[in-house]
């Protein structure tokens, strides 16, 4: 029911978008056009033992847009994107019900292979981490030696990662560095890089920037309104003014329940739930 | 006010001072130890030692190439045994360990650390060399293995537990299978330090003479193959320095400098080749 009650609602998102009934022209996003959805959630749980972390989220992610989920501390917003790549189940005692349909194929299906999941849908951590004992070069080819994949031009595949994570022209000189010699800034868009490598159909971040200074936090966002072309992202973020800097759409969850979700002007705007403009105009969380 | 600083100070010094004196005190018997025999070792230390066999009782001269040779090739076999089984085994409790399994091995690890090398020996004994009715190489290799196993175990898992889990979840978030985010991230980063705690090991089974007494015993010659009796440089040692020869006496103290050296420069590699690999 409640599936349907979102697709309904996101239709009437899509339609709204076709005329500015707010006439809001401080949003500096184009019109969000809401396109083909590339993954969604059927009724998902999440539980830590016996804890529900998650309780039953239907939740579409659209190709080639941001979608921003945010809400409070412990809302689980960080087991949300981490079910969509199936990196929940990688902590003891974590389990999952329900669904989540990657081109309506659903990841958590008997005989899916998590490894190939995590191929397809890419994540970006809270902390950069790239490998320390890597060089620059080989962290942005990791997920391809690792893998033990063959690469018929490494150089190149080196290069367009880099360019594509906005980092080229700071690394090309120094590619046999260390990983981490680099600043957090550029560790985080190197961790960037190395997802981009693979080649992706979704890019998952949880909190990019959290750990981040101002200016690289800027060069950060900067990157994901870029990357939105090619992607479908989510981004989980404790900022709301990052929520609205750089999502079309934005999920605003609450005590491990999906409380709305819609453009993210409007759930800025004019929130349906009462939850909603509470938290967003700071009065709680 | 300043008498309290005074005092600050002066507590401030008299603790500084302490602790030189304790590092000075600890420092003392190692210099010493290393000195001593560098000084005795020295003057046996020749061409003709390190590269000949022993003359026969009586006669002064000849060498312990037969030991040096020896020692390597048991420590070597001990290696192949100890190494592998002591990394997977510490792999193994640094990611399945918070079971009661695991629990019990390091339990196991811990206490068998504790043995006294020598009732390895008998143990290896008993069960080798009665059974074969010989002194072999393998026995003694067997022997030093059990005793590297607990130190290479626990220092592995120690060091893989230091290993962040941001780099495991890196290498899955790259579909990575786990196996070799284990292996090639996990292992990896902690290498320089698993190195270390191997050639601890290492060091301590080559300086064994206990457990080898028994096991590969002694041979005044070349040891046609491991599965003979094999001279070692401490049971040599051992039985050259108690033997009633002054040439005998000035022969062990070489050895001795020899073995030092050989686990000197055996940690030297390692080092060297772990930081190769590591840039």
């Amino acid at each position: 029911m409640t599936e349907r009650a979102n697709v309904v609602r996101l239709r009437s998102a899509v339609a709204e978008s076709g005329d500015d009934v707010t006439g809001n022209s401080r949003s500096r996003w184009e019109k969000p056009d809401v396109g083909a959805i590339k993954m969604r959630t059927v009724g998902l749980r999440a539980f830590y033992g016996e804890t529900e972390v998650l309780k039953g989220i239907d939740l579409p992610v659209v190709d080639r847009q941001v979608t921003a989920v945010i809400g409070p501390s412990g809302c689980g917003k960080s087991t949300f994107v981490r079910s969509l790549n199936r990196m929940h189940e990688v902590v003891p005692g974590a389990r999952i019900a329900g669904q989540v349909l990657l081109d309506e194929q659903d990841i958590y299906a008997r005989g899916v292979d998590p490894v190939r999941v995590r191929r397809r849908v890419g994540m970006l951590f809270q902390k950069p981490n790239p490998f320390p004992t890597l060089s620059i070069r080989d962290n942005v080819l990791a997920g391809v030696l690792l893998n033990g994949l063959d690469v018929s031009d490494p150089e190149g595949l080196v290069e367009k990662a880099l360019r594509q994570a906005a980092l080229w022209d700071e690394v090309k000189d120094v590619l046999d560095r260390s990983g981490t010699s680099l600043s957090g800034g550029q560790q985080q868009r190197l961790c960037m890089a190395r997802a981009l490598a693979l080649e992706p159909e979704v890019l998952l971040m949880d909190e990019p920037c959290s750990a981040l200074d101002p200016i690289a936090t800027a060069r950060v966002e900067e990157l994901i309104h870029e990357l939105r072309q090619s992607y479908a992202i989510v981004v989980v973020t404790h900022n709301m003014q990052q929520a609205a800097r750089v999502a079309n759409l934005t999920a605003f969850f609450y005590m491990g329940e999906l409380v709305e979700y819609d453009r993210t002007d409007v759930v800025f705007t004019r929130p349906k739930e009462r939850r909603t403009e509470d938290y967003i105009t700071g009065r709680f969380g | 006010m300043s008498t309290r600083f005074a005092v600050r100070r002066l507590v401030d010094r008299a603790v500084c001072g302490a602790c030189l004196l304790a590092t000075v005190l600890a420092l003392l018997p190692l210099v010493s130890v290393l000195a001593f025999v560098v000084v005795r070792g020295a003057g046996g230390l020749s061409l003709t030692f390190l590269s000949s066999l022993p003359k026969p009782v009586g006669e002064t001269g000849g060498g312990m190439a037969h030991a040096i040779v020896g020692s390597l090739q048991i420590v070597g076999l001990a290696c192949l045994i100890g190494i592998p089984a002591g990394v997977l085994a510490g792999i193994h409790l640094a990611e399945y360990g918070a079971t009661r399994f695991g629990r019990f091995v390091r339990f196991s690890a811990d206490v068998l650390s504790g043995v006294p090398s020598i009732a390895v020996g008998l143990f290896v004994y008993a069960l080798v060399v009665a059974r074969a009715q010989r002194f072999s190489a393998y026995a003694g290799a067997l022997a030093l293995a059990i005793l590297m196993l607990p130190t290479i175990t626990r220092s592995t898992e120690e060091l893989l537990r230091l290993v962040p889990e941001s780099y495991r979840e890196a290498a899955l978030g790259l579909g990575v299978p786990p196996w070799r985010a284990t292996l090639r991230v996990m292992l990896r980063t902690a290498l320089p330090g698993v190195a270390t705690g191997v050639m601890l090991a290492v060091a301590r089974a080559m300086g064994e003479s206990a457990p080898l007494l028994f096991t590969s015993f002694n041979n005044r010659g070349w040891a046609q193959s491991p599965n003979e009796p094999t001279a070692s440089l401490p049971v040599n040692i051992y039985t050259y320095a108690t033997s009633p020869y002054a040439d005998w006496h000035q022969q062990a103290w070489a050895a001795a400098l020899v073995l030092v050296g050989l686990v000197l420069c055996l940690s030297v590699t390692a080092r060297l080749l772990v930081r190769k690999r590591a840039r």
